[in-house]
């Protein structure tokens, strides 16, 4: 996404330049010394390994039989079993709570960034009255935690009607992420160059069009940063779901999987099942993610 | 095709600053007319103004026969180049042509049809599937060219579409623009602070300073008879060079400056009413490095003056004589706007000049063979004097010198 200014030509975008880019960073690195490649080797490795143990004794666990768990707690699957992955699905519930996060999350996240990328637009391309008030009114909500709110946000969910239902736990959301989405997409928006408007406008665009078919596409790469940012944090959220939500068909994962020891009280292996269920899509996610993020970020430098 | 007329158009913004000040001009259907002037003289604006980007303070631009001041951009008819192309750039090639007929609601088939006839004009027809990332900055700038081709509007504006370009493709670029220009013939109006590229290109060129429109002529008629100190400083490379002299009697009319005497030949007289006016005062007297020659070389009916060079700047076909003349440089305030345009501000950039002697600049044949350092004698083609008055820094005797406001009014 480059624009078309003086810099030099940047290499041309075909399939392969993706692939190409590591080898080309790599390189452009000055050389270390040995030592200190080595130290960083140790570094980076041991903190791969704090960070991935636990995602592999979760996994682990989640394929021994409860007996063998209870023999021997931390071990190997040698005779990997499945039928925790299928009770812990379909006798802990765990297809509705499965339903109801992708529900829960997906409209959040989508309803979050449309609001977002609106106001951005505006507040990065219209000088208006009460300008600086509505910007100053978002930033606002970077600096106070949601969860301080908790009490009136409660009781206003509650006087809407909204306790126990899925639709306010996503209205709920979609704000919490709104701030921090309208002050990442306000700074993409303010960095695209006034003449591609008016060059839009000569063309004979109206409003809409403009933002619609040209800026928006242009701050693609900015859209899937802050959805992402906004997905984990909601996917993960135990909070607000406690508190907001207290029909257990309407459960997402995170308080389902609490639910769920509850219930089965020394189901270990079951919960390591549902941990893996939970894990798998944000995992999935990054890796689909990352590559269009990260060729995003590079492209957006280059211009 | 039409005609675009500017009638004593303003452009204030707030702060009262005007960019614009009583802009009248005529653009004649299918004519080039560039606006040239230093930075901050008002041209863009006024491109912008006729573009609809910008609102209009005060006065009437019309396109064709339609007053335009307060139609929107897209219902002028008229397609804009960008300085910086702004092409989108999440669109191929044929994508960027194509949006502007889109959504005027073009035909697809017709679409097709004018896409392809711009890219084959324009050599881009290869390039129609990549991306403009994938471009080098002159397929860039002709794809940006195409956008406005491609929607046949009645008249093409064009901000300064060749200073991203380094020099060697500007000056082919800058030919292409020509023969583009004649093969269509739609009205354009073309800003630039390039004199070179206006003479080049403009039928007309127009001279702004300060939102004030100074003169508007052909290129020849430009160089060869500016209306004021400004214009003929700011047409002409080397720029032209001036010094306070008397206008003397002395057995014929001469001006005198310097410890020189140049004859003024009496047909001057008759071309500049007023001149002799002049007599027994000091004038600006103003020299296009074109019309010195080394005396070797040169007619031998020409004025002689000996010279002591300073700096020589070989150029190959010519010479350019860099040398100190014995008298002040002139102080005007048409000059020193010139000379804080060519430090593009900065006070300190020039070299201080020696002695606070004027420096002066001869173009003069190749053949010359002058040294730095060496005395020569220098031809000087007296017909071609420039008389300029020393208070208003206007043209004596020029046709339209009633017209320029004075300096700073």
């Amino acid at each position: 996404m480059s624009l078309p200014v003086s810099t030099p030509l940047p290499p041309r975008r075909t399939g392969a330049a993706s692939v190409a880019d590591p080898p080309r960073t790599r390189a452009g690195r000055p050389p270390r010394s040995r030592a200190a490649g080595a130290a960083a080797g140790v570094l980076l490795w041991g903190y791969a390994a704090v960070a991935l143990t636990p995602l592999l004794v979760m996994v682990s666990s989640s394929l021994r039989t409860e007996a063998d768990l209870a023999d021997r707690p931390l071990g190997l699957p040698l005779h990997p079993v499945f039928e925790n992955y299928a009770r812990a699905w379909s006798d802990g519930n765990f297809s509705t709570y499965f339903t109801n996060s992708v529900l829960v999350t997906c409209g959040s996240v989508l309803l979050g960034t449309g609001v977002s990328v609106l106001a951005a637009y505006a507040l990065a391309r219209y000088r208006f009255f009460g300008h600086g008030v509505m910007s100053a009114y978002f930033l606002a909500g970077l600096m106070l935690p949601i969860r301080l709110g908790i009490v009136p946000v409660f009781y206003l969910l509650n006087s809407l009607g909204l306790i126990d239902s899925r639709i306010g736990l996503i209205c709920v959301y979609a704000a919490s992420g709104v701030p921090f989405s309208v002050f990442v997409l306000t700074a993409f928006f303010r960095q695209l160059p006034a003449e591609l408007e008016e060059a839009a406008r000569m063309d004979g665009a109206g409003e809409l069009r403009i933002f619609a078919q040209i800026m928006v596409p242009l701050v693609r790469p900015a859209l899937m940063t802050v959805a992402l940012f906004q997905f984990i944090p909601l996917w993960n959220d135990f909070f607000f779901p406690l508190v907001l939500i207290g029909n257990s068909d309407k459960y997402t994962l995170p308080v389902g999987l609490t639910h769920f020891v509850a219930e089965f009280e020394t189901a270990h292996a079951q919960l390591n099942a549902g941990l893996v269920i939970t894990t798998i899509p944000l995992v999935v996610l990054f890796l689909l993610a990352t590559k269009q993020i990260v060729a995003g970020l590079t492209a957006g430098m280059s211009r | 095709m039409a005609q675009i007329v500017l009638d004593n158009v303003d452009k204030v913004y707030p702060g009262a600053v005007r960019a614009v000040d009583g802009l009248t001009l005529e653009i004649k259907d299918g004519e080039f007319m560039v606006l040239v002037g230093p930075s901050g003289c008002g041209k863009s604006t006024a491109l912008r103004m006729i573009a609809g980007l910008e609102d209009i303070s005060a006065g009437t631009v019309s396109i064709g026969d339609r007053v335009v001041n307060d139609l929107a951009p897209k219902d002028r008819d008229i397609a804009m180049v960008f300085q910086n192309y702004a092409l989108y750039p999440h669109m191929t090639v044929e994508q960027n042509l194509a949006f502007g007929l889109q959504l005027r609601g073009t035909p697809k088939p017709e679409i097709k049809k004018r896409v392809a006839e711009a890219a084959k004009m324009l050599g881009l027809d290869q390039y129609l599937k990549r991306k403009p990332a994938a471009l080098s900055g002159g397929q860039r700038q002709r794809v940006a060219m195409g956008r406005a081709i491609v929607r046949e509007p009645q008249a093409y504006l064009m901000d300064e579409p060749l200073s991203n370009l380094d020099a060697k493709l500007r000056v082919s670029m800058r030919a292409s623009l020509n023969q583009l220009h004649d093969r269509l013939g739609v009205t354009t109006v073309y800003v630039t602070h390039d004199q070179i590229e206006a003479m080049t290109l403009g039928h007309r060129v127009c001279v702004l300073r300060e939102g004030r429109l100074q003169q508007v002529d052909t290129p020849q008629r430009l160089f060869d008879n500016p209306v004021n100190l400004f214009v003929a400083g700011f047409i002409g490379s080397p720029a032209m060079n001036f010094v306070t002299a008397q206008l003397v009697r002395d057995g014929g009319p001469h001006v005198a400056f310097a410890g020189e005497k140049l004859p003024v030949p009496e047909e001057t007289f008759a071309g500049k009413p007023g001149l002799d006016g002049y007599f027994g005062r000091e004038v600006i007297v103003g020299v296009r490095p074109s019309d010195f020659e080394d005396a070797a070389h040169a007619n031998a009916r020409w004025a002689r003056i000996p010279v002591h060079t300073s700096v020589t700047e070989e150029l190959g076909s010519e010479i350019n004589v860099i040398f100190t003349i014995d008298a002040p440089p002139v102080v005007h305030k048409d000059t020193t706007d010139l000379a804080q345009d060519a430090t593009e501000g900065e006070e300190d950039a020039a070299i201080p000049l020696v002695e606070d002697k004027a420096l002066w600049t001869a173009r003069v044949n190749a053949r010359s063979h002058v040294r730095p350092g060496q005395d020569i004698e220098l031809a000087v083609d007296t017909n071609n004097l420039h008389f300029f008055d020393p208070d208003s820094g206007v043209a004596i005797g020029h046709a339209a010198a009633h017209a320029v406001a004075p300096a700073g009014a």
